[in-house]
């Protein structure tokens, strides 16, 4: 049976593993809803294996399963979240095989897979020690079961490779020979987990498992997942966001061959048919009339032009620290700049898309989600169900970024589902797909800084105006007139300046805003790493020793810093028109310093050449992952900083595809060096994100050193940076 | 006109099998491979061959599918990623996996596609050769790896003749 008809019967079919005894001494039942495409062969999961605990089942032939709670979207956690139970566990790594965690069973029992959401670099930081424990206390099991076997103590006893072994003795057990017994002895209090000086699997490199999966095809995303019977859907909203459907002729579409049904919803237009293409056409020759509400003349440009005004005004203090008015007005010299940075799509690889199966007892619904407890939620409010009744089956996300952790997507497909009398797979266009995201902030920032004797910074007063991601997220906390999520980086300064006003604007426009990778450290990095170059230059200083003296004492920014510089070459004779840039920012728990080489031709044409990254994420599960995910970050940042611009024009987004949104490609990819600076200890910090708020930054200060022209505002491409 | 449709069966080899359809001759044949073949390995990204997540072989060569009408593949050889090796064996599969190359791996058929029509168009690309053929878009920037995989493809292939 191969995976996708695997994937078919689990429509109708729960799969049971056998039912065992918890260590809390409740019953646990584990049922495995495959998964969607582990690279292994999850779907035919040995149904004699034994849970020893919700997170891992030892089958008698050693083969352990470890479920994953965070969503697979490419930052490597299929590998990383088994390698941490894997630890404790000492099993034979060969045998791991990583599965999706069932949300029904987190919502249903007590939250037993804990954090659920994947997001804010938190995977490894914010789950480790519980998965550590659990593979902590099913080893200890495993080695109860064995002492009591044959009447040693336990202490006696060692682990490896999946095998109980009795020195003493010469005994050995191999795990799938004790797991049953196991499973039904109670600890008398938990082990305590390792430590990084303890690590053998953790901090090793290690390929992920579920590449094979994907460079054959066989990996399932939410769009290859076929239920038997299925019918097709594609949508299409109000063009502008708060604007309603006001009239639409179904007959063009139900002319079309293939189209079951028009469906029309308050502010969007289902067209279901029997295949993908003829739900299509079906929708692209209908006529809609959409009233296009108070909002269908705003344009980005007016919002900008706002959200500079308001810079001329103090805001709301995020921080504050001596008298920086004061201060600036003493200061032997004075620096002002004006940044901004546009709204931004997501742009994931993999459009939107959901399958919903609506039964009388039950709800199934498919999908790639960064939170599949939320789509859980979606489900059972829609559908009036509950969540008891609501099974989702996560599948491997083609690109989350933050587009996948907002269920919206999930909650139109249960909304068409609800209307359709067959399962239905209901996938956005990829213009539908952008026009219907939701964008990192536009924000605009003014900063003024005073100058001591030798040019370093005695004063700062800076203003952002952020259209705030938490206000209609959780309003309750913005109430002060300030977001976090939009200041930091600004709030929190690395450097050492002693008066200090931090203030802020808090805004908002009729368009969608969400959390986009690394969130205000994307915006707010580049635009106070610039202006510390700006300072360094207005100084006289090169911009690595002046950051150097700004990071006096502290120790693991420096060390960061001083990696980057010195790996990078920092300092290198290169000829006219090319030069080095460097920005360093803390995000997620982990320190990034990043050096770029930048070619500008004469005409103004940038190359990266090069992107040499430090990271301190303090200690590290997989190596091999912490460098993919900074080749990532910078990659993502690099098409942001030099094309990402999302602009509003009458209402509605103007640039929907790829024809419109350029992104970096392979001939324009920079060589990438990453290089670990690890400060170790108790640090845990994050590595999706922390990669990408230097880029901009580090390659902006570089144009300016090789042309002498500032970019303050982004995207870099449209600035005239011709020299001559 | 706008629903005067042509209907034609259409014959395909699809990975060394031919099949028969009756589907209109203007589908694009990435969902003809997707929803008439269940062939899901090859992608949907943009629907405007901007991104080359579609990416099959038509003769060989490398094509965008989501924009290619069936009926221009009428009576022609397709190989998909299915169609690519039975085992992963394929030196561009063998190198993407020795490489860790995937992230999301949701534009990698269509980047394996592509990189093995390069290989066997030109058995030792330089990076300039890769430059020029590999124009597929991947968010999660995995290009240096492309890169790197498709240099030791051809290293695996070269050693597999020799």
């Amino acid at each position: 049976m191969n995976s996708k008809q695997m994937l078919d019967t689990a429509v109708s079919r729960r799969r049971f593993v056998k039912a065992s005894v918890a260590g809390s001494g409740g019953l646990a039942i584990a049922f495995h809803m495959p998964v969607a495409g582990a690279a292994m062969a999850p779907w035919d999961i040995d149904e004699s294996g034994t849970e020893l605990n919700a997170w891992l089942v030892i089958d008698t032939d050693d083969v352990v399963t470890i479920r994953v709670a965070q969503s697979e979207m490419g930052e490597g956690v299929f590998t990383s979240m088994p390698m941490i139970v894997a630890e404790e566990l000492d099993c034979d790594w060969e045998k791991v095989k990583p599965e999706y965690a069932s949300a029904n069973r987190s919502v249903t029992n007590n939250r037993v897979y804990q954090r659920m959401g994947t997001g804010g670099s938190g995977a490894v930081r914010r789950s480790r020690e519980y998965l550590q424990q659990a593979g902590a206390s099913a080893r200890e099991r495993l080695k109860l079961a064995a002492a009591t076997d044959w009447n040693v103590p336990v202490a006696e006893l060692g682990t490896d490779m999946g095998i109980v072994t009795h020195a003493a003795s010469g005994r050995s057990a191999r795990y799938g020979e004790l797991v049953a017994r196991a499973a039904i002895v109670e600890l008398a209090e938990e082990p305590a987990i390792r430590t990084p000086d303890q690590f053998r699997l953790m901090g090793t490199p290690r390929r992920r498992l579920d590449i094979p999966a994907k460079v054959d095809g066989s990996a399932t995303f939410g769009i290859d997942v076929r239920v038997p019977g299925m019918l097709y859907a594609t949508v299409a909203a109000c063009p502008v966001w708060g604007g309603t459907l006001a009239a639409v002729d179904p007959a063009p579409a139900k002319a079309v061959r293939g189209v079951v049904d028009v469906l029309t919803f308050d502010d969007y237009i289902a067209v279901v048919a029997d295949t993908f293409w003829h739900a299509k056409k079906g929708l692209d020759a209908l006529d809609a009339q959409w009233a296009l509400g108070e909002n269908s003349g705003a344009s980005t440009d007016a919002m900008l032009a706002e959200f500079r005004s308001d810079l001329d005004s103090r805001g709301v203090v995020a921080h504050e620290q001596g008298d920086a008015y004061a201060a600036l007005d003493d200061a032997a010299m004075r620096v002002d700049a004006d940044y901004d940075a546009p709204y931004l799509a997501h742009l994931a690889m993999e459009p939107v898309n959901c399958t919903v199966h609506i039964q009388d007892d039950r709800v199934d619904v498919w999908t790639g989600a960064q939170n599949p407890e939320s789509v859980l939620g979606v489900a059972a409010e829609v559908t009036g169900r509950a969540p008891e009744q609501v099974h989702v089956h996560n599948c491997f996300l083609g690109g989350g970024f933050g587009r996948r952790s907002r269920p919206d997507w999930a909650r139109k497909a249960i909304e068409v589902a609800s209307r359709v009398d067959a399962p239905v797979q209901v996938i956005w266009s990829r213009e539908e797909d952008t026009r219907t995201g939701h964008f990192r902030p536009l924000s605009a920032f003014r900063f003024s800084a005073g100058l001591d004797a030798v040019g370093m910074p005695t004063a700062l007063v800076n203003r952002s105006a952020t259209h705030s991601i938490l206000a209609a997220l959780r309003p309750e906390t913005v109430e002060s007139g300030l977001d976090g999520s939009s200041t930091e980086g600004l709030e929190d300064l690395p450097y050492a300046i002693e008066h200090q006003s931090i203030e802020h604007h808090l805004k908002r426009t009729h368009v969608p805003v969400w959390f986009w990778r690394s969130v205000g450290h994307s915006q707010n990095a580049f635009a106070r790493e610039c202006f510390f170059d700006e300072l360094a230059a207005a100084a006289g200083m090169d911009p690595v020793e002046y950051r150097r003296r700004l990071l006096n004492g502290k120790r693991d920014l420096l060390k960061v810093l001083e990696t980057a510089a010195a790996r990078a070459d920092w300092g290198r004779t290169l000829p006219r028109g090319s030069a080095q840039g460097i920005a360093i920012a803390e995000s997620f728990g982990s320190i990034c310093a990043q050096v770029a080489d930048v070619t500008v031709t004469r005409s103004g044409e940038v190359r990266v050449e090069r992107v040499v990254t430090a990271v301190d994420c303090g200690n590290t599960v997989n190596p091999m992952t912490i460098e993919s995910q900074v080749e990532s970050s910078i990659i993502y940042g690099l098409s942001a900083a030099m094309w990402g611009r999302q602009d509003v024009a009458d209402g509605a987004l103007v640039q929907t595809n790829f024809d419109r949104n350029r992104v970096v490609k392979l001939p324009e990819a920079p060589v990438m060096e990453t290089h670990l600076a690890l400060s170790g200890g108790d640090k845990w910090g994050g590595i999706g994100e922390p990669g990408l708020p230097p880029t901009a930054p580090a390659v902006a200060n570089a144009i300016y050193r090789a042309t002498g022209h500032r970019v303050r505002s982004l995207p870099i491409a449209g600035h005239d940076l011709s020299w001559s | 006109m706008t629903n005067c449709v042509e209907f034609t069966m259409i014959k395909l080899t699809v990975n060394g099998k031919t099949h028969e359809l009756d589907v209109e001759a203007d589908t694009p044949l990435l969902w003809v491979l997707r929803d008439n073949l269940n062939l899901t390995g090859t992608k949907f990204g943009c629907g405007i061959a901007q991104c080359g997540a579609c990416t099959v072989h038509l003769n060989g060569s490398p094509l965008r599918s989501c924009v290619t009408p069936v009926a221009a593949a009428d009576g022609q050889s397709i190989t998909t990623i299915e169609g690519l090796s039975e085992d992963r064996s394929h030196p561009v599969q063998q190198a993407w996996i020795e490489h860790d190359v995937p992230q999301c791996g949701y534009c990698q058929s269509g980047q394996l596609m592509a990189a093995a029509a390069l290989l066997a168009d030109n058995a030792n690309p330089s990076d300039a050769d890769i430059d020029r053929a590999m124009t597929n878009i991947c968010r999660c920037g995995t290009y240096q790896r492309i890169r790197s995989a498709i240099h030791r493809a051809s290293e695996l292939a070269t050693d597999a003749m020799a």
